[in-house]
């Protein structure tokens, strides 16, 4: 036991120094929101963007296929027309990793994005606006998948 | 600059310009696995940048959901045609690319 703990601590130690030589790629940015794209689900996701719990609003829009033949490239839209809009993002609920995208809304844009995700399987994707106050909305539709994203 | 240019199209609609960009990127989700069983280790687009008239208009982070050769739909505010839109990438391995096209 006491030789697996020291090898433990060896392996955190190492990844330590790689970390700070800033050879580990995803300590290299520290901008990405790492702890927020490992989230499994909604809630988790949104705290860790450091939002609220999500509400669900007519405010905010998705736009996505019913039924998506390739799980692969899935077209999926999100926008909100609320003032003091600070982050859009999509989410898909059934993905080994639940976020999958987060814009940052500017003055200069339209609150309007489209983009194309994977999905593992059917599932329901999410669009998620936070406000400038805190407040956090969302909007959900359920996208039925016939081929998967995932597979080999 | 390992990867392919960019596509990037920028049309004036009114006082604003809807730019649509192609990237090309094999956006491994770290999930696969080769025929061998080894897992293909993640390779994915994680921050994507644009720019108007060189003045930063759009940040994004992206997860490896995100499709193989990522397309990206925004519309820029008061961007009328002749402006210059430059869109810019940094995948997970610090791999990076940028682009620019004219708003028509």
């Amino acid at each position: 036991m006491v030789a697996r703990r020291l090898v433990l601590e060896r392996c955190a130690q190492v990844a330590g120094l790689l970390a700070a030589a800033g050879l580990l790629p995803s300590a290299a940015r520290a901008a990405w929101p790492q702890a927020a794209f490992d989230a499994k689900n909604l809630a988790d996701a949104v705290k860790a963007l450091g939002g609220s719990a999500p509400v669900e609003s007519k405010d905010v829009t998705l736009t996505g296929p019913d039924i998506a033949e390739n799980g692969a490239v899935v077209p999926v839209g999100c926008a909100c027309s609320l003032p003091g809009l600070k982050r859009l993002a999509l989410l898909v609920e059934k993905n080994p990793n639940t976020l999958a995208a987060v814009f940052d809304v500017t003055d200069a844009l339209e609150p309007n994005f489209s983009t194309r995700v994977k999905m593992g399987q059917s599932s329901n994707v999410f669009a998620v606006a936070m406000l400038g106050d805190g407040k956090v909305l969302y909007a959900q539709k359920e996208i039925k998948v016939t081929l998967g994203g995932c597979g080999g | 600059m390992a990867a392919d240019p960019m596509r990037i199209r920028a049309q004036a609609q009114g006082d604003k310009a809807v730019v649509r960009v192609l990237m090309s990127h094999e956006m491994e989700t770290g999930q696969r696995k080769d025929s061998a069983g080894k897992t293909i280790p993640a390779w994915f687009i994680q921050e994507v940048t644009a720019a108007h008239n060189g003045k930063t208009v759009l940040n994004a982070e992206w997860g490896p959901a995100v499709s193989k050769n990522p397309f990206l739909q925004f519309t820029i505010k008061g961007a009328k045609a002749g402006d210059k839109i430059t869109v810019n990438w940094v995948d997970n391995r610090g791999e990076k690319r940028s682009d620019e096209a004219t708003v028509t």
